[in-house]
This record gives C-alpha cells, sequence and structure tokens, in this order.
C-alpha cells in the first residue's frame, strides 16, 4: 500500500472530511464534520440512532450529498467539482465513476435477488470495469472462498441466511477492488449467532490492510479491530482517536453514558 | 389408553390400528354442485348441437374466409403495433413522472390526465378528422414562422394511423401507471447498492430496477394486451378493417349475424388463448431467484 505524501512531507490521509453540514428537511443531520481516515486504518463510527452516522458515511460515496463541506478521495472531490470559488455538484453519470472504487455494505445486503450469487459479484466487474467474463468469474470464486462460501456461486440470495447473504455482499463488494470499504450497520440486522461470521470476514479484510469506515454498535468489535474510533451525537463527532483509548477511557461524558448503556445491552 | 415405549421406530401404522386417521368431513354440497354443472353443461352441449340457430356451416364456411382471415391479420397487427408504442410512451412518461424534474413530472401528470380522461372513441374520431382542424400538417416554427415540409392531414392519416395513434397515446396512459406502480415496488435499497457499485444511472434501471419491476408489470401489461386485442373493434368506427369490422361487412350483406359473430368469438378466443400462454411463459421468466426451491432459471 502507498502512503500518500504532500511535497512538503505531509500524509495526506485516503479520506478526508472537512466541515460537513448537511440538512434533511428542516433537520440539520451533520453540523460541520471533520474526520480523516489514513491508508489501511480502520475507523468505526460509534453513538446512539439518530446521530447522523448513517448519514455521514453515505455522504462518502455520494449517495447523499453533503449542503456544505467538502469530503476528498485521495485527494479528489466527491460529488462535485471546484470553479474558482464555487462548488458545483457532479452529474450522477460522473459520480458513478468516483463510487466504482469504494465498496459499501448495508445493512439489509441489498443483493439483487433477481441475479445468482455469482452474477452478483460478477455483474460491476464487467459492466462498470469491463472486465472479461473469465477474468470476473475468477476472482469471484476466489473471493467466495474468501468469504467461506465457496459453494453458493448458484444459488440465489432469498435462499442463504442473512449471515451468508451479507457475506456475499462484502465479496460483491471487493469484487471491484476498491480503495475504500464503507460498511453501514454490517451486523444489524442479523440474529446474534450470525453477527460473528460477518465480523469475522471484516476482521479478516482489516488485517489485509484495507482502509474501513465502520457505522457499527459493535464496541467490541470496535475496540478489537478499530484503529481508530469516533463517537458521534447529534450530528456532530463528539470524541474521536485511538479506538483503545476512546473506548475504554472516554473523557466526554455523554461517549461514558453511551458505552455504559450498549455495555448493559450485551449483557442482558 | 395405552402407554406404549416404542423399542424403534415404528412403521406407518395400518387402517385400523390406532391412532385413528384423521380423514375431511363430507362434502355435501360439492357434488350437488357438480350435478348442477354438469347439467348445465349439457345442455348447453345440446343447444349447441340441436338449436339450427347457430347456423355451424355457416360457421365453418367463414371461419377461414379470406375477408374474415385479412380482418384477423389487421387485427393482431394492431393490437402488437398499438402495445408497442403503449409500451414505449407508457416507459417514458412512467419515467417522467417519477423524475425530480418538476418540468418533466408536469408535462407527464398532464399527458396521464387528458389521455385516460377523454373516452378512446371521441380520441379515435378526432384523430381520424384532423384534417378539420389542421388541413395542412407541416414541421417548422410555430406561429406562422418557416416551414421545413408539409403535407395534406387527409393524405397523413388513414384509418390505421388514426387507429394507432388514438389507441397506442391512450394505452401509454395506462401503460405509464402500471409501469409507474411496477417501479415504485422495488426497494431504495436496490438502487443505493447499484449506485454504489459504480453502477452509470442507465445501467441501475437497466440492470437492476426494471427486470425486478417486471415482476410487477407483467401481469397488468398481459391483462393490457387482451384487453387491447378486443378493444381494437372500437377502430370500426373509423372504418378499419380489422376482425369485427370484417365480419359485420360480410352480416351485413347476408343477415347471418348469429354465425358470423360466433366466427369473431371464435377467433378472439384463440388469440387470447395463445398470449396467455405466452403470458405464462413471461411471468416464468422474471420470477427467476423467486421460486421457492432452488433450481436453475429457465433462460437467461
Amino acid at each position: 500500500m502507498t502512503v500518500h505524501e504532500t511535497p512538503s512531507g505531509e500524509i495526506v490521509p485516503l479520506v478526508r472530511i472537512s466541515n460537513v453540514w448537511k440538512k434533511r428537511g428542516a433537520n440539520v443531520v451533520l453540523k460541520g464534520v471533520n474526520l480523516v481516515a489514513h491508508q489501511g486504518t480502520v475507523v468505526c463510527l460509534l453513538g446512539p440512532s439518530g446521530a447522523g452516522k448513517s448519514t455521514l458515511l453515505r455522504c462518502i460515496n455520494a449517495i447523499e450529498l453533503p449542503d456544505r463541506g467538502m469530503i476528498h478521495l485521495d485527494g479528489v472531490a466527491i460529488g462535485c467539482r471546484q470553479e474558482g470559488d464555487k462548488f458545483i455538484r457532479l452529474s450522477e453519470r460522473e459520480v458513478s465513476r468516483q463510487r466504482a472504487d469504494i465498496g459499501m455494505v448495508f445493512q439489509n445486503f441489498n443483493l439483487f435477488p433477481h441475479m445468482s450469487v455469482l452474477e452478483n459479484i460478477i455483474d460491476a466487474p464487467m459492466r462498470v470495469r469491463g472486465e472479461g467474463r473469465a477474468a470476473a468469474t475468477q476472482r469471484a470464486h476466489d473471493l467466495l472462498g474468501r468469504v467461506g462460501l465457496a459453494d453458493k456461486a448458484k444459488a440465489y440470495p432469498r435462499h442463504l441466511s442473512g449471515g451468508q447473504q451479507q457475506r456475499i455482499a462484502i465479496a460483491r463488494a471487493l469484487a471491484m477492488q476498491p480503495k475504500l470499504m464503507l460498511f453501514d450497520e454490517p451486523t444489524s440486522a442479523l440474529d446474534p449467532h450470525l453477527t460473528d461470521e460477518v465480523l469475522d470476514v471484516m476482521k479478516g479484510l482489516a488485517g489485509a490492510g484495507m482502509t474501513m469506515i465502520v457505522v457499527t454498535h459493535e464496541v467490541a468489535f470496535a475496540r478489537q479491530v478499530g484503529d481508530v474510533a469516533a463517537i458521534m451525537a447529534d450530528g456532530v463527532i463528539i470524541e474521536a482517536g485511538p479506538a483503545r483509548d476512546v473506548l475504554t477511557r472516554p473523557q466526554d461524558p455523554r461517549t461514558r453514558k453511551f458505552l455504559a448503556k450498549s455495555l448493559q445491552k450485551q449483557q442482558e | 389408553m395405552t402407554t406404549n415405549a416404542a423399542t424403534e421406530a415404528p412403521d406407518w401404522p395400518g387402517p385400523h390400528a390406532s391412532p385413528e386417521r384423521i380423514v375431511d368431513p363430507p362434502h355435501w354440497g360439492r357434488w350437488v354442485a357438480l350435478a348442477a354443472v354438469v347439467v348445465g353443461l349439457a345442455w348447453i352441449a345440446y343447444q349447441l348441437i340441436t338449436n339450427p340457430g347457430f347456423q355451424w356451416d355457416i360457421v365453418g364456411r367463414y371461419l377461414f374466409d379470406p375477408i374474415v382471415l385479412r380482418g384477423v391479420a389487421m387485427t393482431i397487427q394492431l393490437t402488437v403495433l398499438v402495445m408497442a408504442i403503449g409500451v414505449v410512451v407508457g416507459v417514458l412518461v412512467g419515467l417522467m413522472r417519477m423524475s425530480r424534474d418538476p418540468l418533466l413530472n408536469f408535462c407527464a401528470h398532464g399527458f396521464v390526465w387528458f389521455f385516460r380522461g377523454t373516452p378512446v372513441l371521441v380520441q379515435l374520431v378526432f384523430w381520424y378528422n384532423l384534417a378539420a382542424l389542421f388541413p395542412q400538417l407541416s414541421f417548422g416554427i410555430p406561429f406562422d414562422g418557416p416551414k421545413f415540409f408539409e403535407v395534406s392531414a387527409t393524405a397523413a392519416i388513414s384509418s390505421f394511423t388514426a387507429a394507432l395513434l388514438g389507441l397506442g397515446l391512450n394505452e401509454g396512459a395506462y401503460m405509464a401507471e402500471i409501469i409507474r406502480a411496477g417501479l415504485l415496488s422495488i426497494d431504495a435499497g436496490q438502487t443505493e447498492a447499484s449506485k454504489a457499485l459504480g453502477h452509470r444511472p442507465w445501467q441501475t434501471f437497466r440492470v437492476v430496477v426494471l427486470p425486478q419491476a417486471m415482476k410487477a408489470i407483467v401481469p397488468p401489461t398481459g391483462n393490457q394486451f387482451i384487453g387491447m386485442l378486443k378493444y381494437t373493434s372500437i377502430a370500426s368506427v373509423v372504418a378499419l378493417h380489422e376482425l369485427m369490422h370484417s365480419v359485420e361487412t360480410i352480416y351485413s350483406r347476408t343477415y347471418e349475424t348469429m354465425p358470423l359473430l360466433i366466427v369473431a368469438a371464435l377467433w378472439y378466443l384463440f388469440m387470447v388463448s395463445v398470449l396467455s400462454v405466452v403470458q405464462h411463459f413471461i411471468e416464468r421468466h422474471y420470477l427467476k431467484g423467486w421460486q421457492a426451491e432452488v433450481h436453475t432459471p429457465l433462460q437467461s
């Protein structure tokens, strides 16, 4: 993995979120969020529901567009371009090219039900990247092996368990060979006994050096796998730092309250 | 009452063994209804055979009459073309209605409002008599600007084009609603997942949304198709020789009304039956991935 540096020797983060604001109707969802994710690190976003974690994540691949502020991936602005002092929205067509480099995994898997597992995985590499069927299929089988579902290539998503579907969804995102992976509460829709199989795949991915931004309620996972933990509440990041510090010795009383609550839930 | 501890897995019990077999109650009503249906069918068959009013010999004589066959061909041609126009217009208008662009939305609304809100009969006659309003059809700058080409309306609008425009645009308005309903039935997460993979907007529509929406679009479209097959008979008001008008021209001359109506009915029944079979296979195709058991897709 390459680490990008400016001529002055400063390390450029893979993702830089600068002062992002987002309104939905009269409701201000994001209130000036700043966050960076460096190459090869895992950033976990935690916080009570309604804090704006998912919205922030969805702004990173321009599925939603911020009203103010900028998000850069590898130094390139996402979703808009600068002309003088004006920022102009890119067309969906232009944005789609940027999204191809950003993998995303959803809470509800969102596999395409009318396609087999293999078709789900090879469609975008072939259609978006223009890869040949043989190469795309070869990599799909490799990825299926990696998520432990080598025998499911011909199955349809409906016939798989939630945990299996989510692992296929991860394989589908990885097939695009993304620079960055976004996870939006990947285990929240799963039965408790199925979450581990998904978290294990994510741990493997982090170990292989993938840059990941993960919205999650799994504090234990964040503590174990996360390099950085950022706690959000009411549209702002109230605390961010090395995951072990933030999640074991939180400074902000709201973080302490949130962590105590989720610990309580886990013990129930 | 006895208790027994089974030492091995028991065999399926015989007919008189305990526990008792559970059976359905007798369906006396069903037998009575069956008798009534049999009697009714027998009466219909008896009438069909013995009632001389049906004039089966005349039915047989006209069933493959060249005029009738030409009518059948015209009905098929008109139905297929009208539905093609309907689907194309319907997809365009349906997409426009779902667009966030207020102007597109307004135009689509207006189209559906007008063409669904006025009788087809009026639309047909209107197109047929277009010459009364616009004697010359021209392509150019409106409000008396220069014209690039010009043609007389009576030459441009035949019975056939009037029927195509009248029925096609009307069908487009209905198809737009059917297609919109189908597209709305697809979860927003599907679009998001497709976008996240880098699909361009058209790819998201073509590859992810439309194939799934087809599951909801095909059955009502089949309905429209079958309805349109018979509804084309309304084009007889603009003197188009489709099936219904063809048999009319014969029986208005020979007064063999009943047998010729039977000829038309038999042809419509036959065409609708073929369409129903086709619809069944199209529906099966779009159920791919939704069947209960795992099996290989029908076709790709």
